[in-house]
């Protein structure tokens, strides 16, 4: 079939089978349907890597990179990030007895204070962190067991929630408000930060609670049931996460701030990549130009534990933290560019040996001949 | 009658006891046998209902489903599916299952178009209208409904609706012509022959008289044998006459140059011997295919590795119950409970976790590839002959980068190397010669009285001896014109181009054949008298007696046997005649490359020719075993003949096929020349064809050699020529080989215990030489020889070229093989895998084609592993880190799209348009096939390097994603990134990476691959910012919710992206920059020539290369 109806179009056009481009351009206004595409001759750009046309382009990578590198390397020193572990593991730490008498069924909770000292004062605005390790929060278990329309608002979710959330999905017969195992364990310790002036007086250091999520976050993918108002009566028909002291329409007095919408409670359902993570926690804003956000000096963080890790071999950090432009203290980067610059410059130079050597040699060889 | 009776008896005993199926009785125009006669069992046929449909309309989704689901890679995707509906898996099962619908429907709906086609074309088949005798009247019906034993009456022009008994024609004779164009591309008129004693009953009221039955045999695929024999009954009385394939007129054939025939239908709807030659061929599969098999097996196991080490780790760490089940994360009660599968349904879960390593679409692109891609085969108008109009064919496209494989190629000669263009040189009557030329000027005279009767009595019995028919010129508005208007109006056709040489050149000297008319052949003598004799026998020509007779009587009522043959089949059946200087001549012609043919006859007594129809018609009545009592008879009859003389006849070898010969030997295939021409001849043309060369050393292993010494010395004598020369000079070898020897050589051979070596021997030394001719071949030697060579240790890919029918065995042997659309019909164009309308065009095909689709095909087999590796082992190493819980890294929209959109184009587009050298460098430069060969791009050590390259690549994009994510921020405000960022992250870079490096390995960009590589790039980034641009209502998880948007907002993921891709892409780069550069291949020498425009340089490198391989 395929034959014969070519065959009707190859009768008119006389051509040459040794289709030079002289050739083809005839071919072509002759026979409109034997193009350049089906004769596989299409014009083309047919680069080849020899060490020739690679060695510049390593050499301008490694000029990059290294640059780039020591940079990015220099701005990772320059942050300040301060860590203290208060899981009270240790019989000498501050929150050992609140660590080792835990129990689930209290209802006071546990108070305990831990002191450090800034070395260098923290200029610029401050990142408070908490941070959890050996903590999966990657799980697939652990993930899953959310309902994301319950979360953005919808009612019939609310009442009924997704089976990805059990075993956390119906408590008492009535259903758990948020569901799953993820807001179950919402994080709940509470920590406070006082700066010990000189005279002994603890000077509380106001932290911000707001944009610790993201914003999209906080304005569309977490909705309340019905608008922020009257949470108590939306949220009736529903129960508390088994774990939880407080209902969800009291995880704060700020209508802004609570239920679904509590920015702690966001930012504890973006499950972490990695068993050991760091969360956002609050924010210290610089308040003047002249002085240092945290100077330099004693402080007191007061913590009211109520998050239990001792059991499944965790720890929990506080962590405070400058941020640059590329984030918090990483190193990493600066290296890796430095190093993966480095390595381009290298082989760039050996290129150069390889190309002046051989190269050359075997397309000199040529010529003679 | 009463002999009649007697083959009845046998039948039905036959009948009765065992093998009655193996015939069947027709009643012609269904009416019952007089009584009296031995009742037969009403057989049952099918309707004429042709179907060539698979399926209907009902049963095309099971069945079709069932089809695809047949196939072990479906099979394997539809398990992994089903496992995920199944079981918990960390996956949904739209992951796995949107692919294969994609795939399963794609296919589905293809083959239901064709179907669909198919079920058209049935049906026009179908219902066409058929004219039908039923109770003397012409009824009109529709071919389907057509019954076997149903008189239908054909006209001109129109084609058969079944498999007919042929019983009266239009003509007196009861002949009638048929063109099987359609069945096997023969367009040359055949005789067909009618019952002798229904030929008279030409209208619809005399055929309805016909009383008769016939048996024959039960339908079978043979399109040229027959057997079957037909009583009439007039009267009382019965007559049996035999049936052969001259009565038999073939379902698809057309009836040409006769106004009607009446004829009865035997084997009808799916029993007519063209519907049961439709049977597909069996599947080649390309080397590429089982290599890939072979890692496919590989990364079956590797699969499963993974799975049960992943399964072990996480039993070994679940061991601490605080981290089984942590107060924060508790299992639902169910889960608790199914404590024994829960291990397999672990293992099960990481399966298909990884199961992505084993893409789905790979198979779909690899089919797709090799689909489109046969489309440049059929467009190369380089390729297209513009004499015949034709262009190369491609039956089969599984085996395009096959042709880039080939170690072997067995050629036939004549049609294949050879025009197949006939011309008569020259012929030689008792050691005179005569040249048409010189003859037409009256130069050559020959005195003596008998000397002259001779010459004219071998002028006679060429013209005589044949089985041409004489085409009549037909005037445009349709006018006949008969072939007494003149000689020019007229021309010859058979189907063997030698006679209708030898009887073009008997005009040329004087005789000219005129027609066969009521069994009387009309000669036009020299002195323009026309001579008739009566066509008594021909016995027909068959490869194995290489010769042909007929049984003449002239109007003096002599009788004369005509006997033209080979000379190997004449001389020893010659009882007198000038032998020796006819043996001569006819050698002598044969060193020239020509085709001879000796000349005979015999003096027939009226006595003996009684004795010969009697052995003929014993033979032809014979239902079984026909053909070896005919085989027979003929032996019998031709005997004690009388040598006349010889003719010789040209063969040009085709265009260009010298250098393609040499190209092919220079891209390190061997050929092998297979031909059933006689040695001389076929050496000559080998010569000619430079398949030898004045230095190259011939090597006899002919029977001439064997009659003097015994095999065996034969034998080792040539494998110590061959082996001592093996280390020292390029001497190059030849070797020769008869059909008789080769058969002494492969038969085994109890007496002697070495028997099992000379296979072998003769292998060793054919390995040595450069090029092998095997002459006086039957066609299914030539298989054997391919077989032989496909089984040796090596397993080397070969690839046949025939264009005739007795190539076809051969062909269908060879890995690949090759049609050539020449004279001798379609059968081998049919057969084939690939065709071609000329030799030289096996030159494009296997250097550019070949060469390309190898290239393309092995890149696309090792990119989509490497590509999957890629996008597997990350998540394999995801698992350390969450606690072996089957936490998938990556979002199911890009798990699922991974492979069929953001990564597919590319490749497909590659696999279809990749050149890495320029065309005619490749064409010009033959040595660059060596470059591939032997599958070399498929070879474990690349493979392995392809894997690593992507465990390497996945390991620096997962850890350096992991580095960057490690307990600290990269935002500039402070906000934290979740495990779907990570994912996001490791994801971007995986997509960049892969098609980078394919866009690296791109020799050949037009702005197609511009397009597509780019574009699949923007598509990846667009889909992503949309897919997590919007809070999809229809999801029940909205975990990609500004994640993709929020990454590009970080400088760091920025910079880390850059840093990732580079360092990922590094070290191949490196490698293909210093192994081109200290190791370079020929390939890459030219690629670095040509780069340079200087077409000189290019020619100069090439030579240089073929210089140092010929050495």
């Amino acid at each position: 079939m395929m034959a014969s109806s070519y065959n009707a179009k190859e009768e008119d056009g006389h051509h040459s089978g040794s289709a030079s481009h002289g050739g083809a351009a005839v071919v072509k206004s002759k026979k409109p349907d034997n193009t350049a595409f089906k004769q596989q001759r299409l014009p083309a750009w047919q680069p080849i890597l020899t060490a020739g046309t690679v060695l510049p382009a390593f050499f301008v990578i490694g000029l990059i990179f290294i640059p780039i590198g020591i940079g990015l390397y220099v701005t990772s020193n320059n942050i300040k990030e301060f860590e203290i572990d208060y899981t009270g593991v240790d019989m000498n730490s501050a929150c050992y007895s609140c660590a080792k008498n835990f129990s689930w069924n209290s209802t006071t909770s546990c108070l305990c204070t831990v002191d450090f000292t800034l070395e260098q004062p923290f200029e610029s605005n401050v990142f408070m962190y908490y941070g959890l390790s050996n903590f999966y929060q990657n799980h697939r278990r652990y993930v899953k067991s959310r309902d994301d329309s319950q979360l953005n608002g919808d009612m019939s979710a609310l009442t009924n929630p997704s089976k990805e959330c059990e075993p956390y999905r119906m408590s008492e017969g009535l259903p758990i408000a948020p569901c799953g195992a993820i807001a179950n364990s919402l994080f709940n310790d509470t920590l406070k930060l006082y700066y010990l002036e000189a005279n002994g007086t603890r000077n509380e250091i106001p932290l911000v609670k707001k944009g610790i999520a993201w914003w999209t976050d906080k304005h569309v993918k977490f909705r309340n049931p019905g608008g922020n108002a009257n949470l108590t009566a939306v949220f009736q028909a529903t129960s508390k996460p088994v774990n939880w002291r407080n209902p969800v329409y009291e995880l704060d007095q700020d209508p802004e701030n609570n239920g679904f919408i509590n920015e702690d409670f966001i930012v504890w359902m973006r499950t972490a990549a990695l068993p050991t993570f760091r969360k956002l926690y609050r924010i210290i804003q610089k308040k003047s130009s002249t002085m240092p956000t945290l100077p330099s000096g004693k402080y007191v963080l007061d913590i009211t534990y109520n998050y239990p890790v001792l059991s499944f071999d965790g720890r929990k950090r506080m962590i405070l933290s400058t941020i640059s432009w590329m984030g918090g203290k990483n190193p990493f980067l600066g290296i890796a560019y430095i190093t993966v610059g480095s390595i381009c410059f290298f082989l760039g130079v050996v290129l150069l040996i390889i190309h002046h050597k051989y190269d050359t040699r075997s397309t000199g060889a040529d010529i003679p001949n | 009658v009463f002999r009649a009776g007697m083959y009845r008896v046998l039948l039905v005993q036959c009948a009765g006891e065992e093998n009655w199926v193996d015939s069947r009785t027709i009643y012609i125009g269904h009416k019952e046998p007089p009584p009296g006669t031995e009742a037969f069992i009403q057989q049952r046929f099918p309707d004429n209902r042709i179907v060539s449909s698979k399926y209907t309309f009902w049963n095309f989704i099971p069945k079709n489903l069932f089809e695809q689901f047949r196939r072990v890679a479906n099979f394997y995707f539809l398990i992994i599916f089903l496992v995920q509906l199944i079981i918990d898996t960390p996956t949904s099962p739209i992951t796995s299952g949107l692919p294969l619908f994609f795939v399963i429907t794609v296919t589905a709906i293809k083959q239901g178009y064709e179907d669909w086609l198919r079920h058209k074309a049935d049906n026009a088949v179908n219902r066409c209208p058929v004219h039908v005798v039923q109770h003397g009247k012409i009824v009109r019906k529709q071919s389907r409904k057509l019954r076997v034993g149903d008189v239908v009456l054909v006209k001109e022009d129109e084609s058969f609706p079944c498999d007919l008994v042929l019983l009266s024609t239009s003509r007196d004779d009861g002949t009638c012509y048929v063109t099987t164009a359609s069945l096997d591309g023969e367009s040359s008129h055949k005789t067909y022959y009618a019952v002798q004693d229904t030929k008279a009953y030409n209208t619809e009221k005399e055929v309805d008289a016909i009383h008769a039955t016939i048996e024959c045999e039960q339908p079978q695929p043979d399109l040229y044998k027959f057997v079957g024999r037909i009583n009439v009954y007039m009267g009382n009385e019965s007559v049996a006459r035999p049936l052969g394939s001259e009565n038999l007129l073939l379902r698809g054939a057309t009836l040409k140059n006769t106004s009607y025939i009446y004829a009865v239908a035997i084997y009808s709807g799916m029993e007519t011997k063209m519907a049961l030659n439709y049977q597909s061929k069996s599947q080649k599969r390309s080397a590429v295919e089982k290599s890939m098999n072979a890692y496919l097996l590989v990364y079956l196991c590797i699969l499963i590795s993974k799975a049960i080490i992943n399964t072990a780790l996480k039993y070994v760490w679940q061991a601490d119950p605080n981290r089984d089940e942590p107060w924060y994360n508790h299992r639902t009660e169910t889960e608790r409970q199914r404590h024994l599968i829960r291990a397999f349904t672990d293992f099960l879960a990481f399966m298909v976790l990884f199961n992505y390593i084993i893409p789905v679409s790979m198979y779909v692109t690899v089919e797709m590839q090799k689909f489109l891609g046969s489309y440049f085969i059929m467009w190369d108008d380089e390729m297209m002959d513009e004499e015949l109009g034709e262009r190369a064919v491609v039956n089969t496209s599984d085996l395009n980068e096959e042709l880039g494989q080939v170690e072997y190629v067995f050629t036939d000669k004549t049609g294949t190397l050879t025009e197949n263009n006939m011309e008569f040189i020259e012929c030689c009557v008792d050691g005179h010669v005569y040249v048409p030329q010189v003859i037409c000027n009256g130069q050559v005279t020959d005195t003596t009285k008998e000397g002259w009767e001779r010459e004219e009595l071998f002028f006679r019995a060429l013209c005589l001896c044949h089985t041409v028919q004489v085409k009549e010129e037909e005037t445009v508005d349709g006018i006949k014109h008969g072939i007494h208007q003149g000689k020019s109006t007229s021309f010859y056709i058979s189907s063997s181009p030698d006679e209708v040489a030898l009887v073009e050149g008997m005009k040329r000297l004087g005789f000219t054949y005129l027609r066969l008319k009521d069994g009387q052949m009309e000669i036009l003598n020299r002195e323009d008298e026309i001579e008739k004799f009566e066509l008594l026998e021909v016995l027909t020509f068959d490869s194995v007696r290489r010769r042909m007779s007929v049984i003449v009587k002239a109007n003096t009522g002599e009788l004369y046997l005509f006997c033209k043959g080979a000379d190997s089949s004449i001389f020893p059946r010659v009882v007198s005649g000038k032998v020796d200087q006819i043996r001569a001549r006819v050698e002598q012609n044969a060193v020239e490359g020509l085709r001879t043919l000796c000349v005979a006859y015999r003096h027939l007594s009226p006595e003996q020719y009684e004795e010969v129809c009697h052995l003929l018609s014993d033979a032809k009545l014979a239902l079984q075993d026909r053909d070896r009592r005919l085989a027979e008879a003929y032996d019998l009859i031709e005997k004690d003949l009388i040598l006349l003389g010889a003719t010789a006849v040209e063969d040009r070898l085709q265009e260009k096929a010298a250098d393609t010969i040499e190209s092919l030997h220079k891209a390190g295939m061997k050929v092998w020349v297979l031909t059933g021409d006689k040695m001389e001849t076929a050496a000559a043309t080998c010569y000619a064809s430079k398949l030898f060369r004045r230095s190259t050393q011939i090597l006899e292993l002919t029977t001439k050699r064997t009659e003097e010494q015994s095999l065996h010395d034969v034998l080792f004598d040539l494998s110590r020529t061959v082996l001592r020369h093996f280390s020292g000079d390029c001497t190059d070898y030849g070797l020769i080989i008869d059909g008789a020897t080769l058969s002494a050589v492969m038969r085994p051979n109890q007496d002697d215990l070495n028997s099992g070596n000379y296979k072998e021997i003769f292998l060793e030394i054919c390995r040595n030489c450069s090029a092998v001719l095997c002459c006086r071949m039957a066609p299914l030697q030539k298989a054997q020889i391919v077989k032989l060579i496909k089984a040796s240790k090596e397993h080397p890919i070969t690839l046949a070229v025939g264009d005739g029918a007795n190539d076809v065995s051969m062909i269908l042997e060879a890995h690949v093989g090759i049609g050539i659309m020449g004279k001798e019909g379609r059968q081998a164009v049919r057969n084939s895998d690939y065709a071609v309308p000329k030799f030289k065009h096996l030159k494009k095909m296997l250097l550019v084609h070949g060469h390309y689709y190898y290239i393309r095909i092995s890149e696309l087999v090792q990119y989509f592993f490497y590509k999957n590796v890629c996008f597997i082992f990350p998540q394999f190493l995801y698992q350390f880190f969450c606690g072996f819980s089957q936490q998938p890294l990556y979002d199911t929209a890009y798990l699922t799209l991974y492979n069929i959109s953001f990564t597919s184009l590319p490749i497909l587009l590659y696999s279809l348009i990749e050149q890495h050298i320029n065309m005619d460098i490749l064409k010009k430069d033959p040595t660059l096939y060596r470059d591939i060969s032997k599958n070399s791009l498929l070879r474990w050590p690349i493979f392995i390097y392809w894997t690593i390259l992507g465990v390497y690549d996945a390991i620096v994009m997962f850890f350096g994603a992991y580095f960057l994510f490690d307990n600290t921020t990269f935002t500039s405000n402070g906000q934290m990134f979740g495990n779907w960022t990570f994912g996001t992250l490791v994801f971007t870079v995986l997509v960049f990476t892969v098609t980078f490096k394919l866009a690296l390995d791109t020799h050949y960009w037009t702005w197609i691959n511009h397009f597509v590589i780019w574009g699949s790039l923007i598509f990846f980034v667009v889909f992503s910012l949309l897919w997590g641009g919007i809070i999809w209502p229809f999801l029940n998880y909205q975990r990609m919710y500004y994640v993709f948007m929020q990454m590009l907002s970080s400088g760091p993921a920025w910079l880390s992206i850059i840093l990732l891709i580079t360092a990922s892409l590094l070290p191949d780069v490196l490698k293909k920059v210093i192994w081109r550069s200290l190791w370079p291949t020929t390939t890459e020498r030219i690629q670095v020539s040509g780069e340079t425009k200087t077409p000189a340089t290019a020619t100069r490198v090439s030579r240089r290369d073929a210089n140092c391989a010929d050495v």
